[in-house]
């Protein structure tokens, strides 16, 4: 029964689930980015803008722990860079969808080719390359 | 300028950059980079990481779209994207080594690149006979006209492959989603349709920037007071543009596009040169 289910999943039905997990990931971020940035503006609006040298970002902006730490306190410039990695997360989480979906099609072939590509952004992630 | 003021004038540029890129296919990163760095004087490093944003904003937001019509080619997407993001880590990699002056230079010849490529006669004709590699990797496929779908094959996946992972390099080292490099290794060395390869190039693009784009967030490139407005911005405008699209006749606004461009260029290589980066 589940394999003939299996059998019935088509590349259209794939390409209408990465339609959605794509319109989604943009739709929330999208929001919670609105919602940080009209409170970033309430709080710092009158402050003066200053992007004309490179000090890099303190730890709350750049590490998902730090994130999730300042959006656990209501701090709305992470509230807004939370947004950003949603937006970032959307394509990764649309390669994981791809690789259940060809798995569901049994494709062994663009299993691997999923899954490596998957490996690389992981490594990227989590690889060490910020320095 | 107050914190105020800086946003609402991004948020208006970023809508400009978001609508000028959804209408001539360049994207949305291309522009917010002069935009930022030209204009509001603000380091290179904080708009190459505001321009990868802009760059999975409007490939994510437009390819939910495209993928639903069943014109990307999906599984050659996949196939090509182990090339984009090797391509995207090694350039995030060599960007520590590369001067800013030096990324500014190049940011500016793969802009003229880029606006030339707009403006090339498109490959519509669809190949019939594919090379075997395009066989055994399942990359041949099919996509919907009015006339009924039609069926392509493609050649010469080794020399795509390759051109895709100079692409990726670039899009890491640069922040942009190198849209028009990605379309030449389809259209030109694999011979894949324009309507194809356009769409196909602009899914990939979203998973390319995300693989530098985690590396430049962890390095503090992405600040919140930039991001914020950008993001909204490039959605916005990438939105108005493809309810535009199916309007109005793009063809004279790509040249005023392009001509525009290379003089923004023109502008970033000759500060580049003269090391105001």
């Amino acid at each position: 029964m589940s394999s003939n289910q299996n059998k019935k999943i088509t590349d259209y039905d794939i390409e209408q689930l990465i339609g959605q997990v794509l319109r989604y990931g943009v739709l929330i971020s999208g929001t919670v980015a609105i919602i940080g940035g009209i409170w970033y503006l309430f709080q710092k609006g009158s402050g003066i803008a200053d992007y004309r040298t490179f000090n890099g970002e303190p730890a709350s902006f750049t590490s998902l722990t730090g994130i999730l730490k300042g959006l656990g306190s209501g701090s709305a410039t992470e509230i807004i860079q939370f947004g950003v990695v949603i937006l970032i997360a959307t394509p990764i989480i649309r390669i994981v969808f791809s690789l259940i979906s060809f798995m569901l099609e049994k494709d062994r072939l663009y299993i691997v080719v999923t899954l490596i590509v998957l490996l690389i952004i992981l490594f990227s992630m989590f690889g060490g390359l910020a320095i | 300028m107050t914190i105020l003021s800086f946003t609402l004038i991004l948020l208006l540029g970023a809508y400009l950059a978001g609508l000028a890129g959804s209408l001539t296919g360049l994207g949305g990163g291309v522009v917010i980079i002069p935009l930022l760095t030209l204009f509001f004087h603000v380091d290179i490093r904080y708009a190459i990481g505001a321009a990868l944003v802009a760059s999975i904003a409007t490939s994510s937001g437009s390819a939910s779209a495209y993928v639903k019509e069943g014109i990307t080619n999906v599984r050659l997407g996949m196939f090509l994207e182990i090339a984009t993001t090797t391509g995207a880590v090694l350039g995030a990699i060599l960007a520590i080594y590369t001067p800013v002056n030096l990324v500014a230079i190049l940011f500016g010849v793969m802009l003229i690149f880029s606006a030339a490529m707009t403006l090339r006669k498109k490959n519509e004709a669809a190949l019939l006979v594919g090379s075997k590699l395009s066989y055994a990797l399942k990359l041949n496929g099919s996509y919907p006209t009015k006339d009924g779908p039609v069926a392509y094959k493609l050649k010469n996946i080794g020399g795509g492959f390759s051109i895709m992972t100079l692409a990726g390099m670039l899009s890491g080292l640069l922040g942009i989603g190198s849209g028009a490099l990605k379309v030449l290794a389809m259209d030109t060395a694999m011979r894949v349709p324009f309507r194809v390869s356009t769409t196909t190039s602009n899914f990939m693009v979203g998973v390319t920037a995300a693989a530098s784009a985690v590396v430049y967030l962890q390095r503090g490139y992405i600040d919140p007071g930039i991001a914020f407005p950008v993001i909204i911005g490039v959605l916005a405008g990438a939105f108005t543009g493809s309810k535009l699209l199916m309007r109005i006749n793009v063809n004279s606004l790509k040249l005023i596009f392009s001509v525009a461009i290379t003089l923004i260029a023109l502008n970033m290589i000759y500060n580049g040169l003269n090391h105001k980066f």
